[in-house]
């Protein structure tokens, strides 16, 4: 038999999953020398490109500007796109051994953790990545419904999910029309009642993960004013110290910048964005009906641990915040695949640097990987995503050359697209979806939006002709 | 970031050892995973101490007996700890600023994994990349 890899016998990868961390794993594929490979990417949304497209704030259409990138890569003649096809569903991991050497998971971090509080699934309590969802027209989550007839919200998390919520809660419907936001959340959001938004960090603002650019564009909204409260930005003596010690300009800019929402004088702008620091909540309170009416919240000071990290430790100081609704948005998890080996702890799947691990063997499953959020937890930028793929990447190869992969008995490329077309006879290919793009910016452009998303599979599919 | 994206790719593997166990079988255990360090626990799991090859080769040195040596004749047992959530920045501050390798983790008492300043610097390295990155397709 020829060598695996070549042009007589290219190496087939079957990649779970279409975001960045897919993508840029087939980008480390294609980009090795003398390697041949034939990629087929599933997703199971008709979709491609998963959080730049469900989870990018709509407002920050430059960060999604990154599908450019995986656009090119998808036209590779050795790619190929099946969209709607679910794994678990359609499609096994026992069908994809049948047909492929290598197959990497790309899932990324689905499901969100909860803050463990009283009160938490009252109504008016969600997970604010259903809103992120919901907003950016997810098709699993465009029926959600979310009273925004009540007047102060609670965003609990200063990470850029949290940040995100709070700024879409605070725009104006003309700032949301120029954006790609889906149509029907721009009409729920253009009836909002919403006037005070708070953002709660547990810790200080020298430790809030938010960036700088995502700090000073809050000061940016048309008819929201930003405040903090003087006491919570003024630093204790501890990050005082370390700030002193290990003078960060990155930190110092933020803080002052968060400092200078203290001073700053209501505009009369209709809406008031609170972040707040040092606090916790609690416990969430309900009226009759089982709606949220408060948040009980505890303040929190600052310890040091062993290796120097400040975490909030709660006082006994309380407050009681009055708000209507709650996003909760304090870390992300993945969720597992069907039969593949998952790390309860970490949330994702159980893995040595990008390969899966056998959890009774500890020895990697051949032929099996993983890459971005799925494989280490959601953590950094998109762009993060790339060195972390081409580490799983460089263990793909590297147990290539070992002879290290599965065995497939179907390797010919049509012999899976029949087996697809038996199973989800409705797949979209990167054809369908290079259309689907097409009909959404110019149902965009006749309403001056950049793009006017379909958010149900179904129109989808029937746009393309399926 | 948190120290726990490091611990998540590291699998399921926490290399121990006890500390009555000889200083002979740690190397055994060092060299057949290639590693640098090993965490010592007693028999409840809690994290007594730590063994590093620099340990065993400073004690070699002057010591021709060392490999009969128990482990816990020659670990540090003033071990520093960290937490899954304990910022990956702060951790490499201190571990540079405090010259030591290696870093167990502990979450409720139980040992649940080890970093190492290598593993830091990477992550840390890879978030710089990621964020050049990111820029880089924003101006293109």
């Amino acid at each position: 038999m020829t060598l695996l890899g070549t042009d007589s016998n290219p190496l087939r990868v079957a990649v779970i999953g279409s975001g960045p961390s897919a993508f840029y794993a087939v980008e480390a594929l294609f980009k090795q020398a003398a390697l041949v490979a034939q990629v087929d990417m599933f997703d199971r949304l008709p979709t491609p490109y998963g959080l730049v497209r469900y989870g990018v704030a709509p407002d920050h259409p430059k960060i999604k500007s990154v599908t450019k990138v995986y656009e090119k890569l998808a036209a590779n003649p050795r790619f190929r796109f099946y969209g709607n096809v679910e794994l678990g569903k359609h499609v096994t991991v026992a069908d994809l051994r049948q047909f492929y050497h290598q197959i990497l998971y790309a899932t990324g971090a689905q499901s969100d953790r909860r803050m463990g509080i009283p009160g938490e699934d009252l109504g008016g309590s969600h997970p604010a990545t259903e809103f992120v969802a919901w907003y950016n027209g997810h098709p699993d989550y465009r029926d959600h419904h979310f009273d925004l007839s009540v007047e102060r919200v609670a965003v609990v998390g200063v990470g850029n999910v949290a940040i995100d919520v709070a700024r879409i809660l605070s725009r104006t419907p003309q700032e949301l029309e120029k954006t790609d936001m889906a149509d029907y959340a721009i009409d729920a959001l253009r009836n909002s009642k919403i006037k005070e938004v708070y953002l709660l960090g547990r810790r200080g603002p020298a430790q809030a993960a938010f960036t700088n650019p995502e700090v000073k564009e809050l000061a940016e909204m048309e008819d929201a004013d930003v405040f903090t409260l003087p006491d919570e930005v003024q630093l204790d003596e501890l990050s005082k110290a370390e700030m002193a010690s290990d003078p960060d300009p990155t930190i110092q800019k933020k803080v002052e910048m968060l400092q200078g929402y203290a001073l700053h004088q209501p505009s009369g702008k209709a809406r008031k964005l609170y972040i707040r620091f040092l606090v916790s909540p609690t416990e969430l309170v309900g009226d009759a009906r089982g709606n949220v009416v408060k948040m009980r919240i505890v303040h929190n000071t600052l310890v040091k641990s062993d290796t120097g990290t400040l975490s909030a430790k709660a006082t006994d100081q309380t407050e009681e915040l009055e708000v209507g609704m709650v996003f909760r948005s304090v870390g992300y998890r993945g969720a597992p695949l069907p039969d593949v080996p998952f790390n309860d702890r970490w949330g994702v799947i159980l893995n040595e640097h990008g390969r899966v691990i056998d959890p009774n063997t500890k020895q990697p499953r051949v032929g099996e990987y993983t890459s971005g959020w799925i494989k280490r937890g959601p953590s950094g930028v998109i762009g993060t995503n790339k060195p972390d793929s081409v580490d799983t990447v460089n263990g793909m190869i590297e147990d290539l050359q070992k002879g290290a992969t599965l065995s497939p008995t179907q390797t010919n490329t049509a012999s899976v697209e029949q087996f697809i077309c038996n199973h989800q006879p409705r797949f979209i290919t990167f054809a369908d979806w290079l259309k689907l793009d097409q009909l959404e910016v110019a149902n965009g452009a006749k309403l001056g939006r950049p793009r006017l998303k379909f958010t149900n599979v179904e129109e989808m599919l029937k746009a393309v002709g399926k | 970031m948190k120290i726990d994206a490091i611990l998540a790719i590291k699998g399921m593997n926490v290399l121990t050892i006890r500390p009555d166990q000889s200083v002979r079988e740690a190397v055994a255990l060092l060299s057949q995973h290639n590693i640098g360090a090993l965490v010592v626990v007693d028999v409840n799991g809690t994290v007594v101490g730590i063994l590093s090859e620099r340990d065993i080769v400073r004690r070699a040195a002057h010591d021709e007996q060392v490999f009969a040596l128990a482990v816990r004749q020659l670990m540090t047992d003033k071990v520093v700890t960290g937490t899954p959530s304990d910022d990956l920045d702060v951790v490499l501050r201190t571990m540079t600023a405090r010259h030591f390798r290696h870093l167990p983790i502990v979450e409720q008492g139980k040992l649940v994994g080890i970093v190492t300043i290598g593993d830091v610097v990477k992550a840390r390295l890879d978030q710089y990349r990621g964020e050049v990155d990111n820029l880089h397709t924003q101006i293109t």
